[in-house]
């Protein structure tokens, strides 16, 4: 490795560790110190444990984490199956609604239901009696959260198939129940415990939807939130953060010791799979998907509808006036902000994303150091937002540490996201790269190309489907993020999907709905024009 | 002093030895074939030479410069790859300016003109504005040929530049290769596990098994007197049979035959034939259960009728028997 390469990947490396490591440290360190400062070992966990009012909040988590995941994973599931394994029609259309919920913050979808099954909500009107606010609430929102994300990993697994299996099994008779329980499950099996673990995850440090639908019902997400920013409990908060942590970490964990074992059985011989004619399968799939994406788009229906009406639902009559916002919850500014944090963040983030990726997956030498830099890629996977945010504060906001002039400022929330979503990115990064012949930086070496010059030339260039990708994954997700921003935001910056949660809470919800579009059009705007660039890179690269 | 020697090279990958005091040399303009079945080193020997990977011992000189841990970029090679390493998003002639740019010194029109010269020798001409993915295997592999060979490297090295071909282009590709090799008089390395593309491409075979060096000589050297029984079987056929606390080792198409004994004296049973086109293979068993095989012409297979469990009556000429002493044997 020349001198060069060297300190670039020290230079990631340190960067890294101070983003990540620091706050990490810091809040563990406070979890384990009274108010003080002193030492106080495993008294503040036993405080929390001992007040009832605050452990309930515990199983609370843990109960709705469950259902949701257990809903999500079913339903993502079939709606993958119904989108790769059948040939219903209007599979492009499918595709796309499941992805909605990607497009908006989790107070939006929480947001949504207030507008059918609140007080006032649609199907309420229409006699339908639910209890809202409080664990139904949250576990409906929560599975609008987590769909998309089993969908899109239930996709990718079962997109790849070996044909030749399935043709096997044919040709010894095995049944159709066979041949699911027998190829198609054992297949995606390591797939169905990582979608499991990830949805558990999310919903169990979600705050968007408890924060609108939780009314009495306490969750970790929401506790942390009243210790820290409400009661200035910053002891307690950490004791909550790592909390907060662990189904992450077991699910990291069992990541590790899984993929070793996750070779897959499709190689390169593997033949497509033709997927049988059968009518009635096609029909049952159709309905079901035609179901869950009408449910999303009712959802931005609603949304649509409460921002276009005067005074929903006593005045329908059509306006634009709740596009003008309220300076006093955040104005049209935090729009703006969120645009600027968000485009900050995907150019930052992916050209961090990227480089990091190629120095730990074309250099050579100093093994234990890109070994090191690899488990820091890793880790942000096991991080929730809330985590960051919270670790971010104690790191940052410490008046000894000299960076703490970025906080309150769109530095610290643009380094919060970059973490926060940093380990898709790394590894859409990665695949990318590897899939360039080892042999370019021999080749190049060969004829004295400096490794940049090839980086620029062909890395970067063969690549760019991949940088588009992490730019727009990047963006969308900066636009939508509350959980780590909630914390972090400055009096002068406010973002929007924060801006929306103190529209609701000012009870301008009619702002909050219109709020909400203007971030799923950008989202869908950026999704778009990444959809076309990929196609026309794709076309002429390959 | 040869050109390029390789002194005592050792490589360890963890606890597995790749190359074992391994050394070689190579003349001014000669081309040699690395040759060896997959895993026995050749390809981290090339490396080695390259500079694309450090020995853990042993030195490298070139033209007399201990060249051990120099860096490729200041070695002044050129290297093909099986994957032949074209730049996708570049045209033939790009992929080749791309090296040459970094060459100094030449001009805009030297460049230009370089680029033509090149494409003129491997026959591109015509295709220089067509990305990798426009051309044929074989064409693909000229311009690798082609990007290696522009900025006029002192030495070429080619990892098993033809595995990745069909059967008729890759015998295609042997000849032209060489005659672009021989035209510039560039000394060059090929690691192949191809023992055929060995024998009609080298003017020096390096056989390499278990990361040593096992014989190196012409090809026909290497035919005719094995040095080893692992040569021997690797290159070609060989037939080994124990007599008189030695192994006996002849090659098929050496053995005569016939249908009566009289200068053919050895008796042997028909197990089995295959017919290979030109030549014939018979399958024999000699008294004590010795497992031979023969090569004939098929005309010769004609006359004489083969036919299974038949006796025939085998000639081992004197002239071609290898003898090896039996440890050596039982390695095989």
């Amino acid at each position: 490795m020349r001198p060069a390469q060297l300190a670039l990947l020290l230079a990631l490396l340190a960067g890294f560790t101070l983003i990540q490591i620091g706050p990490l440290f810091s809040l563990f360190s406070k979890a384990f110190l009274d108010a003080d400062g002193s030492f106080a070992g495993l008294q503040n966990y036993a405080d929390y444990f001992g007040s009832p009012s605050l452990s309930v909040s515990v199983r609370n988590t843990v109960d709705i984490s469950f259902v949701t995941t257990l809903c999500s994973v079913l339903l993502g599931f079939a709606y993958a199956y119904a989108l790769t394994r059948t040939n219903m029609r209007g599979k492009a259309f499918f595709r796309y609604t499941a992805l909605i919920p990607i497009f908006l913050p989790t107070v939006v979808h929480a947001l949504g239901l207030v507008y059918m099954f609140g007080k006032q909500g649609i199907l309420t009107g229409l006699g339908v009696e639910t209890e809202l606010y409080g664990r139904f609430g949250i576990i409906l929102s929560e599975i609008i959260y987590t769909f998309p994300q089993a969908f899109l990993m239930f996709v990718v697994a079962l997109e790849v198939a070996d044909g030749r299996l399935y043709e096997a099994a044919d040709s010894m008779g095995v049944s159709a129940a066979g041949k699911f329980f027998g190829i198609t499950l054992p297949d995606i099996r390591y797939t169905v415990v990582n979608v499991f673990f990830v949805c558990f995850t999310l919903a169990f440090t979600d705050f968007g939807a408890p924060k609108v639908l939780g009314g009495g019902y306490n969750v970790l997400a929401t506790d942390i939130y009243k210790q820290i920013a409400g009661q200035f409990n910053m002891n307690m908060g950490a004791v909550v953060g790592t909390l907060l942590l662990l189904p992450a970490v077991l699910s990291f964990i069992a990541g590790r010791a899984v993929s070793s074992r996750n070779a897959s059985t499709v190689n390169a011989k593997a033949t497509r799979l033709v997927i049988r004619e059968c009518a009635w399968r096609d029909a049952v799939f159709f309905v079901f998907c035609a179901l869950v994406s009408a449910c999303f788009l009712f959802l931005i229906a609603v949304l649509f509808m409460g921002a276009l009406t005067e005074y929903y639902p006593y005045n329908m009559a059509l306006t634009l006036r709740h596009f003008s916002f309220n300076a006093s919850t955040g104005g049209i500014g935090s729009y703006f902000n969120s645009l600027w944090m968000s485009l900050l963040t995907a150019v930052f983030g992916t050209a961090f994303a990227f480089v990091y990726a190629y120095m730990m997956e074309k250099t050579d030498g100093f093994a234990a150091l890109r070994r090191y830099g690899k488990l820091l890629a890793a880790l942000p996977l096991a991080l929730p937002g809330m985590v960051v945010g919270v670790s971010f504060i104690f790191f940052f906001n410490a008046r000894s540490n000299p960076l703490h002039f970025i906080y309150g400022t769109v530095v610290i929330l643009v380094l919060s996201n970059i973490l926060h979503y940093f380990a898709v990115p790394f590894i859409t990064a990665t695949g990318s790269l590897k899939k360039l012949d080892r042999e370019f930086e021999s080749v190049s070496d060969s004829m004295r190309v400096s490794r940049l010059r090839l980086f620029l030339r062909v890395s970067a260039p063969l690549s760019l489907t991949a940088v588009l990708e992490i730019f727009m994954y990047y963006f969308v997700n900066s636009m939508v993020t509350v959980s780590a921003v909630v914390f972090l935001y400055g009096a002068k910056f406010k973002v929007a999907s924060i801006a929306i949660t103190h529209m609701e809470e000012a009870g301008d919800i009619s702002q909050a709905a219109a709020m909400s579009l203007l971030i799923l059009f950008i989202n869908v705007a950026v999704r778009g024009a990444y959809a076309l660039a990929a196609k026309c890179t794709e076309r002429k690269i390959l | 002093m040869s050109y390029l020697e390789v002194r005592n090279i050792t490589k360890r990958f963890d606890r597995q030895t790749v190359l074992a005091n391994v050394s070689a040399d190579i003349e001014k303009g000669e081309l040699v074939c690395v040759l060896g079945p997959s895993g026995c080193g050749k390809t981290t020997l090339l490396r080695i030479v390259a500079g694309l990977e450090t020995a853990d011992g042993g030195s490298v000189y070139i033209n007399g410069r201990d060249c051990t841990s120099l860096s490729p970029g200041k070695r002044n090679f050129g290297i093909v790859f099986q994957s032949y390493a074209l730049f996708p998003n570049m045209t033939v002639a790009g992929n080749i300016l791309f090296g040459l740019r970094h060459k100094g010194k030449l001009g805009r029109e030297e460049m230009r003109a370089r680029v033509d010269e090149v494409l003129r020798m491997v026959d591109l001409s015509e295709h220089r504005n067509k990305y990798p993915r426009q051309l044929s295997g074989g064409q693909q592999q000229r311009a690798a040929l082609a990007r290696a060979i522009a900025p006029a490297p002192s030495y070429l090295l080619l990892d098993e530049p033809l595995s990745a071909l069909d059967a008729k282009v890759r015998v295609r590709l042997r000849g032209e290769i060489r005659a672009i090799q021989r035209a510039l008089g560039i000394t060059t390395i090929m690691v192949t596990h191809d023992q055929e593309e060995a024998l009609t491409m080298a003017d020096k075979i390096i056989v390499m098994n278990n990361a040593t060096v096992e014989q190196a000589g012409t090809p026909r050297e290497v035919y005719d007197r094995p040095a080893t029984p692992f040569v021997a079987n690797f290159i070609g056929a060989m037939n080994f049979y124990p007599a008189n606390e030695v192994v006996c080792a002849i090659r098929p198409e050496r053995i005569e035959i016939s249908n009566a004994p009289g200068s053919c004296n050895v008796a042997a049973d028909i197990k089995g034939f295959e017919f290979k086109g030109a030549m014939t293979r018979i399958y024999g068993i000699l008294p004590g259960q010795t497992e031979i095989c023969v090569d004939i012409s098929s005309d010769r297979a004609d006359e004489i009728g083969l036919c299974e469990r038949a006796r025939l009556y085998l000639r081992i000429p004197e002239e071609h028997l290898i003898k090896y002493p039996p440890p050596a044997a039982r390695v095989m």
